[in-house]
């Protein structure tokens, strides 16, 4: 069926030859370049990001060679709103945001995708690496190493329905490989491999400017003895190791970890590997992409993104997804995703739901709140 | 394909070609002193004098350059370089310039500390004089240039430039015009003008892009932005476009000598478009000044739309138009001019320009009709977002 698609193009190669193939297989395909930067820079330096005005017009350029109309809509506000706005959000609350993801459920399957079919699209295209089946579930693309199915874990039946993935069968070497071949300037251009909107890839001086760097302690999980001082509790991420800049070595020598991050009082404790160890996991309000259920049931989940896969037993109610591990996790953030996969070596694993972290327990420590949850 | 985007470029006039064609098979740098130079030379000569006499100026008074944007920068850094001194370092200007103009200003004022002065406009887009001549009461030894547009590229209206050059006139000061909308739509005379300089752009009349001319006077001190060889009176160096003054000349000299018969026929036109759209849309508000206006120049907000949205629909519909506003980084900004005439944000950025030229007919305003009622309903639906 001949469909009229909307391609997002980034000014990549795999967003191109998402374009191409879209084209080739016979629908009606425009290319739209989404400018996220109120004020982009002009180039691109390195491999990071994807928000210079050079993005765009290597957007352009390869919307040409494919002989496809292409236009560049603005989505900065809401962009900005949605996606950075929650990143500062998040961390100053003291999780670990995925924006990447937050995009995907803000903007490109929301904003861009509600835009487009008002206008009389029926598809947004993108170059993501995923797959969706005839029955509309979304799986793990082809390429283990490139899969993207757990930044688009978040997306609504809906939403899923309204996507088009047309990279999900095909390693990222052939992609580069066809791009060449279809005379794709992009063909050799790096992959993006940063947070798109922090251009020189600090996030720790991106999120300083807009948070501060108020001192605060670090602090042994255990005995509770102060071991030095931060500048600002978001600049840590759970299971984090490096950058701690403490002074004294623990006392077996080995390293510490950050186990928990507390905002309210700029309160970072750190502690042995050991200690980062979680079985429980307990996630805010579900979205399905297949059939919903309440479990127990025997799954695998991923908690975060191109992250190790746990099988897990899983139950489920409104409020939200409960894991137990059957062997346990180390440094598992809130903020970040629990997708639930249905393994299937040969289709590829599908995606049954998904949910925010926000709650963890270890085996030894009992937490009243996950405990109370019914984990 | 409807093309209704002649204010973005027209195409290029049958005999423009071919003078162009013919030219550029011609060997010949009219600088140079052999035949093929006095070949070369005399063809830019015989262009130059075509060209004064099509727009009341001496052939002395035309100075080609590379473009329209050229001109308007030769004019407003030149003249105003030319008389900056002590107390004198303000340059007057309007709300609605063409960014030809409007950055050339802003340059001069973020980079040289320049003085700015913004005439407003009125609801229809015209340039309030009454401010001028209130300026100038107190401050005319201030002043280096005023510049003014002869007639606004996005939303039509003619511009009072004789008044302009009147209340400049007693006190001296250089008056430039960008003409570069009104040249072969609307009688433009460069010696009853009266203004110091004016510039106009080839690939908006019939002619190439590429090639552009300002008329000077002859006793205006001009600073150059170019230096090199010394062509054009030293105010412009650079090797001439022999085969794009040769086209220059041909569509300036025809787009005049048709403009009275063009004016009235696309007039007719543009009020056929703008009753098919009321009546497609009727909350379509009609921008600019409905009678003082570029015959061939139809503007309009439409309420609860994005001008992008309607154009990139209109477009796969075969119409092409124009959001008439600037881009930066390919993202689309409300429209200055729109916003200077009181508009708010969101019908500035409602907005779309229909433009007609020598090759449009009714076929074209009949593609748009036909396509417009559900480009309007798709983007409505869509929104402002």
């Amino acid at each position: 069926m001949k469909l009229r698609v909307l391609a997002a193009m980034s000014g990549g190669v795999d967003s191109a030859v998402a374009a191409a193939r879209a084209a080739e297989a016979g629908h009606d395909v425009t290319g739209v370049h989404l400018a996220l930067s109120k004020n982009p820079q002009t180039y691109r330096s390195g491999a990071r990001g994807c928000c210079t005005i050079e993005d765009s017009r290597d957007a352009r350029r390869a919307a040409d060679v494919i002989g496809i109309p292409f236009y560049v809509w603005d989505m900065a506000e809401r962009f900005h709103e949605e996606v950075v706005e929650d990143f500062y959000s998040e961390y100053a609350a003291g999780r670990t945001p995925n924006p990447c993801l937050r995009c995907n459920e803000k903007i490109k399957f929301a904003a861009v995708l509600d835009r487009a079919m008002a206008l009389g699209f029926d598809a947004v295209a993108t170059g993501h690496y995923a797959r969706k089946d005839s029955d509309g579930l979304l799986r793990r693309a082809v390429d283990p190493g490139k899969d993207q199915s757990y930044v688009l874990a978040v997306l609504t039946p809906a939403q899923l329905a309204h996507s088009m993935f047309p990279l999900g069968d095909t390693p990222k070497d052939r992609v580069r490989l066809e791009a060449q071949e279809r005379g794709l300037a992009v063909a050799r251009k790096p992959d993006s491999h940063d947070i798109c909107f922090i251009a020189d890839g600090d996030t720790s001086g991106f999120l300083k400017r807009r948070l501060g760097s108020e001192t605060g302690e670090i602090v042994d999980a255990a005995t509770g003895e102060v071991l030095g001082d931060h500048d600002g509790a978001h600049q840590f991420t759970v299971g984090q190791r490096h950058g701690l800049g403490l002074q004294r070595p623990a006392e077996n020598g080995k390293p510490r970890y950050v186990l928990s991050i507390t905002p309210v009082d700029n309160r970072v404790e750190v502690g042995p590997r050991e200690a980062l160890q979680v079985e429980h996991i307990r996630t805010g309000e579900p979205v399905w992409l297949a059939p919903e259920r309440t479990g127990p049931f025997e799954a695998e989940v991923q908690l975060r993104a191109h992250g190790e896969v746990y099988p897990a037993t899983v139950t489920a109610d409104e409020q939200g997804l409960a894991a137990r591990l059957h062997r346990p996790a180390y440094g598992v953030a809130a903020g970040q995703a629990l997708v639930v996969y249905d393994p299937d070596a040969e289709a590829g694993d599908a995606v049954l739901a998904s949910g925010t972290i926000d709650a963890t327990r270890s085996p030894a420590a009992a937490d009243e709140s996950v405990e109370a949850a019914g984990v | 394909m409807a093309y209704l985007d002649h204010a973005a470029t027209t195409p290029m006039l049958p005999q423009a070609l071919d003078a162009y064609v013919r030219t550029a098979r011609e060997l010949g740098n009219a600088s140079s002193l052999h035949a093929s130079g006095r070949a070369a030379r005399r063809i830019v000569e015989e262009s130059r004098e075509r060209i004064g006499e099509a727009l009341g100026a001496k052939p002395s008074e035309v100075v080609f350059t590379g473009s329209g944007t050229e001109a308007d920068n030769l004019a407003v850094k030149g003249l105003h370089w030319a008389r900056r001194g002590a107390g004198r370092n303000r340059i007057v200007t309007t709300s609605i310039e063409h960014h030809a103009v409007a950055d050339a200003v802003a340059w001069l004022g973020d980079h040289e500390q320049a003085e700015i002065t913004q005439l407003p406009a009125d609801k229809f887009g015209r340039v309030c004089v009454e401010a001028l001549d209130e300026l100038l009461a107190d401050h005319a030894s201030e002043v280096t240039v005023i510049t003014a547009m002869w007639a606004n590229n996005e939303v039509g209206t003619l511009q009072p430039v004789e008044e302009i050059v009147a209340l400049a006139a007693p006190h001296g000061i250089p008056v430039h015009t960008d003409a570069v909308q009104a040249i072969g739509h609307t009688p433009v005379d460069f010696a009853a003008g009266g203004a110091d300089a004016l510039a106009l752009s080839g690939h908006k009349l019939g002619g190439p892009a590429g090639v552009g001319a300002l008329l000077l006077k002859r006793d205006t001190k001009c600073t150059p932005l170019l230096h090199g060889g010394g062509q054009e009176r030293e105010i412009r160096s650079g090797t001439l476009d022999v085969p794009g003054i040769a086209a220059l000349a041909e569509a300036v000299d025809l787009a005049v000598r048709t403009r009275d018969s063009e004016a009235r026929r696309l007039t007719d036109l543009r009020e056929l478009l703008v009753d098919r759209v009321l009546a497609i849309e009727p909350e379509a508000v009609y921008n600019g000044d409905p009678e003082h206006r570029l015959p061939g120049n139809a503007h309009f907000s439409f309420p609860g739309c994005e001008g992008d949205a309607l154009l990139m629909l209109l477009d796969a519909a075969g119409v092409e138009c124009a959001t008439g506003s600037a881009c930066s980084a390919g993202i689309a900004q409300p429209s200055h001019v729109l916003l200077a005439m009181g508009a708010g944000e969101q019908d500035a950025r409602s907005s779309l320009r229909f433009t007609l030229g020598w090759s449009s007919g009714e076929d074209d305003v009949e593609a748009l009709a036909a396509a417009l009622p559900e480009a309007v309903e798709r983007a409505r639906s869509a929104g402002l977002s």
